[in-house]
């Protein structure tokens, strides 16, 4: 299936869990904050969490600005 | 002195803070002179943008700030809706685990002024949710009376367009909000040098949040040197009560027996 993370497309298995999308963007373990379709998934719901076909997932840290 | 510097802290949603000077991250070649800059400048608090993770970046502004035990006020820089800068809000505080957010809602990427519409729906929204919410607001007293209705922590008028170093531009403006405002007035864009920043004080204002004036200066840690003083003789001006201005000469010697 199609899952669009941070804006690119990527193939991933059927019923790929968040944590498994996120790990492709970031090892990071703190600071950041992820939403699927607009809304924030807290880290804790990551594992459970199982992606559909064109869910948008959007992976965010902290930078430079302001 | 009657009071040290030290018994006047600054107070925002009763959190203190000994420095008035809030800083922003924007716009510094390198994390390593960006973090140079901090030292200098004496901040507490100081501004992130959360933007998409890029796998290739290297080195991290939080683990810069982490480092030097200065908090992290995110913002929502880059959102022109209430509802961006609501999501934004909620993914700051998911990832840097603080409710403190300094409200931005941009009108135009020109101008990059504030849409007041915007803002107050926005910081009625966020307050509602149990944030602690910093506006970024034009220099309109009665805008900032409304933040301040809808249960803003602070306010943060503009002295001018980010970016812009022009200063303040409507000085009697931001002495009416001061005058007006309980909660802290955060003088919030357009410093160019220290002299602007001392002014902001000398107004009234609480503190001055400030990036591009120290970043893009030729020595930003010298910049910042200056910042932190000019925000501590503003302050001290401030409390010290400035003499009435005078069309003419007054003599400070005496005038008479010579």
């Amino acid at each position: 299936m199609e899952i669009v993370i941070n804006g690119t497309a990527h193939q991933l298995p059927d019923e790929t869990s968040l944590d498994r999308a996120v790990a492709l963007i970031t090892d990071s373990a703190t600071g950041i904050a992820v939403a699927v379709n607009g809304d924030v998934v807290h880290r804790v719901s990551w594992p459970r969490v199982r992606l559909a076909p064109g869910d948008r997932v959007e992976v965010l840290t902290a930078v430079q600005g302001g | 002195m009657t009071e040290s510097l030290t018994d006047d802290p600054l107070v925002i949603a009763g959190d203190k803070f000994s420095s008035r000077l809030i800083m922003g991250t924007g716009g510094s070649p390198s994390l390593d002179v960006l973090g140079r800059a901090l030292v200098a400048s004496g901040t507490e608090l100081t501004t992130v943008a959360m933007r998409r993770v890029d796998p290739s970046a290297r080195g991290s502004v939080l683990d810069l700030l982490a480092a030097h035990g200065i908090g992290v006020l995110p913002n929502t820089a880059g959102c022109f809706t209430a509802s961006e800068a609501v999501l934004t809000a909620r993914l700051a505080a998911e990832a840097l685990g603080t409710t403190w957010v300094k409200l931005e809602v941009i009108a135009d990427e020109v101008t990059l002024l504030p849409d007041p519409v915007e803002l107050l729906d926005a910081a009625e929204q966020l307050v509602a949710a149990g944030f602690t919410v910093l506006p970024y607001t034009n220099d309109d007293p009665v805008l900032a009376r409304r933040l301040e209705q809808a249960g803003c922590a602070a306010v943060m008028p503009l002295g001018a367009p980010i970016g812009s170093g022009l200063g303040i531009r409507n000085p009697h403006n931001i002495e009416l909000m001061v005058q007006a405002a309980t909660v802290p007035v955060i003088l919030d864009a357009g410093i160019g040098t220290a002299s602007d920043a001392a002014l902001a004080m000398e107004l009234g204002c609480a503190a001055v949040l400030l990036a591009t004036a120290v970043t893009k200066a030729r020595d930003p840690e010298l910049m910042a040197a200056a910042m932190r003083s000019a925000v501590v003789a503003g302050r001290l001006a401030y409390r010290a009560g400035r003499i009435p201005r005078r069309r003419h000469a007054t003599p400070s010697s005496p005038p008479v027996g010579t």
